[in-house]
């Protein structure tokens, strides 16, 4: 996340339609590039799946056995090729560890990290734009300062610590919040056997089956992880927010507007933030693709089952399945989210309407 | 250059109010449900005759059952399970086992000697990981048709070899000789598999809990099965939640919301120690903490290096300290609660000792030797007191860190020099450890044998290996006991490993919960017994 702003997009396409359709082009490309680098790296590393999931006492016919039945003899090109031709019809194939499907697994572990990085983001943004604005209409004032150092903690303190420290002072201490984990066993026994889990987003789920008790027992879960991402994006994006607007409120423009008697919460709000927004557009978009990633830290602090603990078990336990999948998933996650992003520019920047 | 007074701010404020969420409800876990918090992503597979790590086993020792159980009350004593009763031929090789009747699996099918001999059969079919603990008896996928064989309601088994009694019974009496139902594993079996997939994410069992659902890395829930022939559980559901971090079950544990927490550190059990809410449980497990000499660097082969090595481990430094109250000094291969555990510990820190020794030796000093280790920080802290202790004495330890699937496959392809391991028994017979640390039928690269200890540290336990093979014969048991006595001492001072620490089991719960039985050195966790 270098917060270097990206440049709008040229004038390729005449039309919405054309810049879709590249989009797709970009992610089918991308995510083969993808695939092939992990898959590659994958077989560099000098271990051997096998080994880590036979457990302490296999014997080499075992070995044999199961290094044959996942196809690891084949040469690497041919285990790719398999692998890709079943992945485009959606069969990620089965986790080494566990035996399930790996579109299984992404399906129960992506929602929760979906959950918390679009709450976390909402956060984020609600009050890391208005405070970043805040700090660029008054540099160097008190404002500017508490926004500064508290972006900065933010940036700096290490993320697990933080949430340590969030659940002891809000769970430990006030009890203004539920603990660790998405639910309370009751609530999760409920979701799991009596209710009907539409997408896998417990909040959304809890509201389409009218059962509100679970519903205020997974927010009070919920509320202190996504504050936490919250906050450490809220970091990030008033850091940019800041410096997008002083730039802004250097230019002619804004000076003019000014003369000419613009209320002063117009020109901010209206005039410079129309430009401000294409680049902020692209900070938003990449942190929230960063806390979609699953934000790894702060799921083992609060045994939340998400992508981001996923893909480093699977990491370790040397499950590549699953690491494609998961490495599918976040690429997925990041094309989109940049073709979105491109398409918001659009919209909102005149000069990139053709 | 007016700024409307307070935009900013109130906007930030209104979204901080959002925040501030509904109150907490009462913590308090539900009556009718035991909760508990312990790291289960452990879990390879649930299936019975696959299942071959902690969590799994100590899940699957509450859904299944075996023909003959060790009593959780009495750690040791066998008893009945499925098997009314048992017996052993005059010719020491056939054992025939008389099922109970009137037991049901949780589909409601009466559970038979078919089932039984089924079952065990399938594990040798499978030929999973743990199915060594019925192939060591001569079983083979070829032969274990005319092998286990049923009649009415009795079991035969026939083995290659009159082996000790003892032995045969306390291998039936480990996870993997769990009986399931045959009949609705087969009527769900994919390719062949013999129902392999399906019991990953199921149970078919005659244990005091039915799996409801299992969700890997996440956590599972049981339910308890009415007119279960032990008896109903008091507790309904087991409620099991994945939490990976000691410090998130210590809050959980305090505030309420777990019943048992079973993954803390030292250092979150000292904090709850003076809480009147919380007791902890102190039992022994079977683990065992040691250091692995890989043979093939030179240096290290050298007898007189191994017993610096072990003048120069800080033995009770690290049981006070670090591992204070979650592991006790241990110096044979045997666990304490096993047939023949040696308890005495003749070895101490003595660093003038060790540098003795390593002046006689002949090597260059100081010695470089890498030691490798798992990235978890118990491990971490060991190895360091290892470095500081061994550096004393003249030998400099580098740490290669890994995470633990890496370390394994390292230590499995014999590519450390030292590294810190530890080693749990799976079945409650001392051959499980004897064979491992004290047996290595081929010690060529070639063999791959990686189930042998001795192997993977490439050391060759010479005379070792033949007296393991007598002892596991052995049909008296007090001399059987001797025998293993007289192997623990021989590798205990003359070995490529230094045995150092035996797990001292600490679970924490609420002071409501009673009956909950770690398993001690030879078992597995137990839910049916627990109230609250």
């Amino acid at each position: 996340m270098t917060g270097i702003p990206a440049s709008p997009p040229a004038k390729r396409f005449p039309s919405l339609l054309g810049q879709i359709l590249f989009g797709m082009a970009t992610l089918a490309i991308t995510l083969l590039g993808l695939l092939l680098v992990t898959f590659v790296i994958a077989r560099i590393v000098p271990t051997d799946p096998v080994l880590s999931i036979v457990g302490e006492r296999a014997t080499p016919a075992q070995i044999a056995a199961i290094r044959d039945k996942l196809g690891l003899d084949l040469p690497m090109w041919q285990q790719f090729f398999i692998y890709v031709r079943d992945a485009v019809q959606g069969d990620l194939g089965n986790s080494i560890r566990t035996g399930q499907s790996v579109t299984s697994e992404i399906a129960r572990y992506f929602p929760a990290t979906l959950e918390l990085a679009t709450l976390g983001t909402i956060f984020g943004t609600l009050v890391g734009v208005p405070a970043g604005v805040l700090a660029a209409t008054r540099p160097g004032s008190i404002a500017d300062q508490i926004v500064r150092v508290v972006g900065l903690m933010g940036y700096s303190m290490p993320v697990f610590w933080l949430g340590l420290i969030g659940l002891l002072v809000f769970y430990g201490q006030l009890d203004w919040v539920a603990g660790p984990g998405r639910l309370d066993p009751t609530y999760d026994m409920m979701m799991e056997f009596t209710l009907t889990s539409y997408t896998g987003m417990i909040l959304i789920d809890a509201a389409l089956n009218g059962a509100w008790d679970v519903f205020a027992n997974a927010v009070s879960h919920i509320i202190l992880p996504a504050g936490l991402l919250g906050y450490v994006s809220m970091a990030y994006i008033s850091r940019m927010t800041r410096s997008f607007m002083m730039n802004e409120l250097g230019q002619e423009y804004i000076t003019t507007a000014r003369v000419k008697g613009m209320p002063e919460w117009r020109v901010i709000w209206v005039h410079a933030m129309k430009n401000v927004l294409v680049p902020l557009i692209t900070v938003i978009a990449l942190s929230y693709a960063y806390l979609l990633e699953g934000s790894v830290l702060t799921e083992t602090i609060f045994a939340w089952p998400g992508l981001g603990s996923y893909i480093t078990d699977a990491l370790f336990a040397n499950d590549m399945p699953a690491v494609l999948g998961g490495t599918v998933v976040v690429g997925v996650v990041f094309v989109t989210l940049n073709m979105a992003s491109d398409i918001l520019y659009r919209l909102v920047d005149p000069r990139a309407r053709a | 250059m007016h700024l409307k007074h307070g935009f900013g701010r109130a906007a930030a404020l209104a979204v901080l109010m959002a925040g501030t969420a509904p109150m907490a409800l009462m913590a308090e876990t539900p009556a009718d449900t035991l909760v508990l918090a312990d790291a289960i992503d452990d879990i390879v597979s649930i299936d019975p005759h696959e299942a071959f790590e902690f969590s799994g086993t100590d899940l699957n020792n509450n859904v299944y059952d075996t023909l003959i159980e060790l009593d959780p009350t009495k750690p040791g004593e066998l008893v009945p399970g499925l098997a009314e009763s048992w017996a052993v031929a005059e010719d020491g090789m056939t054992y025939t086992f008389k099922v109970k009747s009137g037991i049901t699996f949780s589909s409601g099918n009466p559970m038979t000697a078919e089932d039984a001999a089924g079952s065990l059969r399938r594990v040798v079919k499978l030929n999973k990981t743990p199915a060594f603990i019925l192939t060591q008896f001569g079983l083979t996928p070829e032969n274990v048709d005319e092998m286990i064989t049923f009649e009415g309601d009795t079991v035969t088994l026939k083995t290659d070899k009159a082996y000790a009694p003892s032995f045969v019974f306390n291998c039936l009496t480990a996870g993997v000789a769990n009986i399931v139902d045959m009949k609705t594993v087969m009527a769900n079996e994919v390719e062949g598999d013999m129902g392999n997939a399906w019991l990953k994410a199921n149970s078919a069992g005659t244990g005091a809990y039915v799996l409801r659902s299992f969700k890997p890395n996440e956590g599972y829930v049981l339910e308890a099965r009415a007119g279960h022939w032990r008896g109903d559980a008091p507790i309904k559901n087991v409620f099991m939640q994945h939490v990976p971090e000691g410090a998130t079950q210590r809050l959980l544990l305090e505030k309420g919301d777990i019943d048992i927490g079973r993954e803390m550190t030292p250092t979150d059990i000292e904090g709850v120690s003076g809480n009147a809410d919380i007791k902890v449980q102190n039992d022994v497990g079977g683990q065992l903490y040691y250091l692995a000499l890989n043979q093939k660097k030179a240096e290290l082969a050298n007898p007189k290096v191994q017993e610096a090595m072990r003048w120069a481990v800080d033995y009770t430094g690290m049981t006070d300290s670090i591992l204070k109250g979650q592991w006790v000094v241990h110096q044979a291969f045997l666990p304490t609660g096993f047939l023949g555990a040696l308890t005495e510990t003749p070895y101490s820190l003595d660093i003038e000792k060790a540098k003795a020794l390593l002046a006689e030796s002949g090597v260059t000093l100081p010695l470089e030797v890498s030691l490798t280790v798992r990235n978890n920080q118990e491990r971490l802290d060991i190895a360091t007191s290892l470095q500081n202790t061994f550096a004393q004495a003249g030998i400099n330890l580098t740490l290669d860190v890994g995470d633990g699937a890496r370390v394994l496959e390292k230590y499995r392809a014999r590519q450390h020099d030292i590294t810190v391991q530890t080693w749990g028994p799976d079945y409650p017979d001392p051959h499980t450890n004897a064979s491992t640390f004290a047996m290595n039928p081929d010690n060529s690269d070639e063999a791959g044998n990686t189930g042998y200890l001795a192997w993977r540290t490439a050391w060759d336990p010479g005379e070792l290996h033949a007296m393991t093979e007598a002892a596991v014969v052995e049909k008296d048991t007090a001399a059987r006991t001797a025998m293993y006595e007289d192997i623990q001492r021989k590798h205990r001072d003359g070995s490529a490993f230094v045995m150092m620490f035996q797990q001292a089991r600490q679970d924490a719960m609420r002071a409501n919960v009673t009956g909950f039985y770690a398993g001690g050195a030879t078992d597995s966790a137990t839910y049916w017994t627990v109230t609250k």
